[in-house]
């Protein structure tokens, strides 16, 4: 059996990849994806948890984490398509009208 | 018993009025104003006599008759609640101030028929109307103060009804500023009543007060102070030394106006509240002589000023705060029934006084310079005849009213245990003022040669709605004094022994034997009286009639003697010197410069600055670059776990697992 600790490690790697990727990226998409890498590094240690301690909270809360991110990529992406189209662009650099 | 049980009533009925007329009177013809305004007051009137004749039903031990309507305040142990009393004290009061009360809203309908503000004018006379019904009416301190403070109130507001004239409201806030200073003293004393009695409720006050032993004299024990602190609330409100300065300016509002409020009614409520208190008072000797002298002082100094002011209603206010001092020397030598007395009759014909004043200025077109009229007795007869049977009364000629109550304050004071004597000269010394200008006040305005343009000025006698006032008013300054007629005959005079009931509680023994010798004195003292009062009229036909030019040679002669009377012996050129500049300095320099606009607005400002400051450093954070924010995110979700797991990550240094 894989000890839990490798679980963990690959979750938090993965997690971390993550961050870096939705710091340094400039395509909204991969940005967005990188969101959704590290939702799925914190599930990833949520199902290795329930396995040790023998619980299931961790995999019910698994099943909530997949659902909203769902809703979620269903508002993204709706807000992606809605700034391409206005804006033609996928680069968040240009996003910036928000500036004082 | 029914409206006893409603005394409410009585002062409810002008404060309605009041209301009327302030809320919706604006666009009322005049006659609708009159027949609220005096309607409201006639009916309070009404109800006050029906109060008074089933009050003189009441058994004695139902009296003080004491009704309670509501509680208004309660702390812990303290109550105050909208409690009125009726007791002989308070009958005299209310039939003084709903009846004269009543004839002046009469006569104001006349006088005041071609003023703007008509309605305004009614409004405020109600108003004050209620005020002085709940002073007299109270039955404990709180509410008594509330009338108090109403009453000053109604006084600010018409004084300064003529607000357009700068010294009109100028009066007004002066009156209102002095009268601050005696509410001040006032409220101590309640205080400190409130401390050593535990309530301030008049009856059980008293009863609790009664059985103590009296301060000794010239000892400051605890109820001397409170006494000394009301009477300064007294003095502020009756025009006392040194509080009196804002009653001659005070003159300032219409003639009724001075009528009702500064001769008649509020300005004795300084009076009142000394009377209704005399239980605290006979226990505090030293602040009875304080009253006394206070009194006797202040009816000596009025009276010298009232000798050369040459405006008619300076004199009566002068006369005014003279014969207050009248009243508080009978206070101050234990005689309570006399200063109430004294009081009842002052209103009666002072008020007249200044009606019948008021009347001549109408008549003269708004001439208010004794030295501009003359001759008028002929043209405006009946005002004549009234305001000459006013002057008899208050000159003290036997048998009109201020013989007899005059009188029996001088005869007080007489045989008062302390100074008496002295107490007694000054009294005789401002009678012989008293008369005096009184009678230059006639012989300026009624006698000798019209000094003023014929032509221009078209000299009128008054509307009947005046007149008719001023005679009921002449007949109560005749008969008025009668009542203490049998003092004469050896016998307790009437009005002592209504007031009796009242001021027999806490009164000291050995009462009687005073009475007896009395008896003896009555006689002789008030023929000094009546001679004093002859002096003083003989001398005033001498100088204004036979001698004419005769005062400005005297004045010449005595140029400084003179000047300082005129300036009112320069008092409130004094009070603007001590008081007023100093406080108007410490205002603009200290108050104004340096803490308004250097502490209070720097702070103020200083504030606004800052968050300015940070806004501005703090607005580049917003930097419109989704980048930057998902930055700015993940510091704060790496703070919040920071946070959160710091507790558990202290004890993995090493020791803290073993």
């Amino acid at each position: 059996m894989v000890p839990t600790h490798y679980y963990v490690i690959l979750s938090a790697v993965l997690f971390g990849l993550g961050v870096i990727a939705f710091i340094f990226k400039r395509n909204i998409i991969t940005i967005f994806m990188s969101i959704e890498l590290m939702l799925n590094a914190v599930n990833l240690a949520f199902v290795a948890f329930s396995q040790v301690w023998h619980r299931l909270d961790g995999q019910v809360f698994v099943l909530f984490v997949i659902v909203v991110a769902a809703a979620e990529a269903a508002v993204g992406l709706g807000i992606i398509i809605m700034i391409t189209r206005n804006r033609k662009t996928l680069n968040v650099e240009d996003v910036n009208l928000l500036k004082l | 018993m029914p409206i006893l049980n409603y005394l409410w009533i009585i002062p409810a009925l002008p404060l309605l009025g009041s209301a009327i007329n302030g809320l919706f009177g604006s666009k009322w013809p005049n006659k609708v104003i009159n027949t609220v305004a005096v309607g409201s007051t006639g009916l309070s009137f009404l109800a006050a006599l029906e109060a008074v004749r089933e009050f003189t039903h009441l058994a004695p031990e139902n009296i003080p008759w004491v009704q309670q309507y509501f509680t208004w305040i309660i702390a812990g142990d303290f109550r105050a609640g909208f409690d009125l009393q009726i007791d002989h004290l308070t009958v005299v009061m209310l039939l003084v101030v709903t009846g004269v009360g009543w004839l002046i809203h009469i006569y104001s309908m006349g006088y005041m028929a071609h003023e703007g503000g008509y309605y305004r004018f009614f409004s405020y006379l109600n108003l004050f109307m209620f005020f002085m019904l709940i002073l007299v009416l109270a039955a404990n301190y709180v509410l008594l103060f509330v009338g108090w403070e109403g009453v000053g109130l109604s006084s600010y507001l018409l004084i300064g009804f003529y607000f357009l004239r700068k010294s009109a409201a100028d009066a007004g806030k002066k009156a209102f500023i002095v009268n601050r200073i005696g509410d001040f003293g006032f409220m101590l004393g309640m205080f400190l009543l409130f401390k050593a009695f535990g309530t301030l409720d008049f009856v059980p006050l008293f009863s609790k007060a009664t059985p103590l032993p009296p301060d000794p004299m010239g000892q400051l024990g605890t109820i001397t102070i409170a006494c000394l602190l009301l009477f300064m609330g007294a003095c502020g409100k009756s025009a006392q030394l040194p509080l009196y300065v804002w009653l001659p300016d005070a003159m300032e509002g219409p003639t009724p106006v001075s009528a009702l409020i500064h001769a008649a009614t509020m300005v004795t409520a300084g009076v009142y509240v000394v009377a209704r208190s005399h239980v605290l008072f006979t226990h505090a000797p030293t602040a009875m002589l304080v009253v006394a002298i206070v009194g006797c002082a202040t009816a000596f100094f009025a009276a010298t000023i009232g000798l050369v002011q040459t405006d008619i209603k300076r004199v009566l206010a002068y006369s005014t705060v003279s014969q207050l001092g009248y009243m508080f020397l009978a206070l101050g030598v234990g005689a309570f029934s006399a200063g109430i007395f004294h009081l009842m009759t002052h209103a009666f014909f002072k008020a007249l006084l200044f009606l019948a004043a008021g009347s001549v200025i109408h008549a003269m077109g708004g001439e208010q310079d004794m030295t501009s009229m003359g001759g008028l007795s002929k043209k405006i007869r009946w005002t004549y005849l009234t305001m000459l049977t006013a002057t008899l009364a208050i000159a003290g000629f036997p048998p009109l009213a201020g013989f007899f109550s005059k009188d029996s304050i001088l005869l007080s004071a007489y045989q008062s245990e302390h100074g008496g004597r002295i107490l007694y000269a000054f009294g005789l010394l401002t009678a012989l003022l008293t008369s005096f200008y009184m009678f230059r006040l006639i012989f300026l305005t009624f006698f000798g040669k019209p000094r003023y343009d014929e032509k221009k000025v078209h000299v009128h006698e008054s509307p009947k709605s005046m007149l008719v006032p001023l005679a009921i008013l002449a007949v109560l300054s005749i008969v008025g004094g009668w009542m203490a007629a049998p003092a004469f005959l050896g016998q307790p005079d009437y009005f002592a022994k209504f007031l009796e009931p009242v001021f027999a509680q806490g009164s000291v023994a050995g009462a009687e034997a005073a009475e007896a010798t009395a008896h003896a004195l009555e006689t002789p003292l008030a023929i000094v009286a009546v001679i004093t009062a002859t002096l003083g009229l003989l001398l005033a036909w001498w100088l204004y009639l036979r001698q004419p030019g005769k005062p400005e040679k005297l004045a010449k002669s005595m140029r400084g003697l003179y000047n300082t009377l005129l300036h009112k012996y320069y008092v409130d050129e004094m009070y603007a010197a001590l008081i007023v500049k100093p406080l108007v300095w410490l205002s603009t320099n200290v108050l104004w410069q340096t803490v308004d606009a250097r502490a209070i607005d720097g702070t103020v400002n200083g504030i606004a600055e800052g968050m300015t400051g940070l806004g501005d450093g703090v607005r580049h954070t917003q930097s419109g670059n989704t980048r930057s924010y998902a930055v700015w995110v993940v510091i704060g979700a790496l703070v919040i776990i920071a946070i959160v797991f710091w507790p558990y990550l202290r004890p993995t240094t090493v020791g803290a697992v073993r």
